[in-house]
């Protein structure tokens, strides 16, 4: 490793540090999971701790998309395009069961998760899920972000010509492991 | 509770446009010819004995497999429920089609409120209504083959508008 590479992984340490604790969020809120979201984003839990407090309403200042709720097939279309239009690198986290995996919406309306028309980097299960959860699901993102692990993270430096195989990806949970 | 409805119905229609009416449950009923419907409609809304001023709902049932013992029952009813503001009281109306014919005439010019409701009962059901404006799905996407709510509609068949490219990252 010559000094140059050395540099860069330490500058982009910085980065992703910097990244993790100033996550502006696009909540793309559709059913009651929503009312867990604002339990979240309100002072008793204050999602503000992590530096996520400020929702943009325009995906376009957004670099993480909350997806709180029952996505249906008809909504496909409008979630991607948000998706698209959101500046890289982005995150996106599954809010509830329904957006993990439709949740106990099985029929001809309801898509079977969100991430069947976006890439989903945490899944917050639960319905709804407790705020604390969701604070839980947050710093599992954080710790992602910071081993630059999130889906576009990974796209970018693959463009950029690293080789990186999906199973290098590490199983995220923040609690060290003890000796 | 509201007896004089279904008098009044089978006083003024003699020509056997009320096929049938009751009261189940203290909810009065009647099931009508399909050419009188709209006739049937607007003399509720109009006769000052009734006075049924107030659309509540229309909605379809599909009784594939259920024919109560007459296996010549029509497959689809269609059924609004109607309620007087003035007197009080409701009625709930039934008219029966068939798959192969599944029309009736649009309730749009007796109460405006009936639009989206038929709408949504074509969307769903696939029953046609005659006259309506504007006749086009509401709650299903244009793309959607089928009506969902038919009971020979595969429960879970998706008919996704978009999927990501499997395999990949983004």
């Amino acid at each position: 490793m010559g000094a140059l590479d050395w540099v860069t992984t330490k500058l982009t340490d910085a980065t992703n540090w910097a990244r993790k604790w100033s996550l502006f969020q696009y909540p793309f809120v559709t059913a009651c999971c929503g009312m867990e979201f604002m339990s979240v984003a309100a002072p008793k839990y204050d999602i503000a701790r992590f530096g996520a407090e400020f929702p943009r309403f325009s995906p376009r200042q957004a670099d993480l998309l909350i997806i709180v709720g029952t996505i249906t097939e008809r909504q496909g279309p409008a979630l991607r395009r948000i998706y698209d239009q959101m500046c890289e690198p982005k995150w996106v986290v599954a809010f509830g069961v329904c957006a993990s995996t439709g949740g106990f919406y099985q029929n001809y309306s309801t898509m079977p998760g969100a991430d069947q028309v976006v890439p989903v980097d945490v899944y917050i299960p639960g319905c709804p899920p407790r705020p604390e959860q969701v604070l839980d699901g947050l710093m599992m993102l954080q710790e992602r972000i910071q081993r630059g692990e999130g889906h576009s993270q990974i796209t970018i430096k693959a463009e950029a010509g690293y080789d990186v195989p999906l199973a290098a990806i590490r199983p995220i949970g923040h609690k060290a492991e003890t000796p | 509770m509201a007896q004089i409805v279904l008098d009044q119905l089978n006083a003024k229609f003699t020509g056997g446009e009320i096929l049938e009416s009751g009261t189940t449950h203290g909810d009065e009923w009647a099931r009508i010819r399909r050419d009188a419907w709209v006739a049937v409609a607007t003399f509720l809304r109009d006769d000052p004995a009734t006075k049924m001023e107030m659309f509540t709902d229309l909605t379809s049932v599909d009784r594939l497999g259920i024919h109560g013992g007459n296996p010549d029952a029509p497959r689809f009813d269609v059924v609004v429920h109607l309620y007087s503001v003035s007197h009080k009281h409701r009625v709930r109306l039934y008219c029966g089609v068939n798959e192969d014919d599944a029309w009736v005439d649009t309730l749009v010019n007796v109460w405006a409120g009936a639009d989206w409701y038929e709408r949504e009962a074509y969307d769903l059901y696939g029953v046609r209504f005659k006259g309506h404006p504007d006749l086009r799905r509401i709650l299903m996407y244009p793309e959607f083959v089928g009506h969902p709510l038919r009971k020979d509609y595969p429960k879970e068949k998706r008919q996704p508008l978009v999927r990501r490219n499997a395999g990949t990252r983004e």
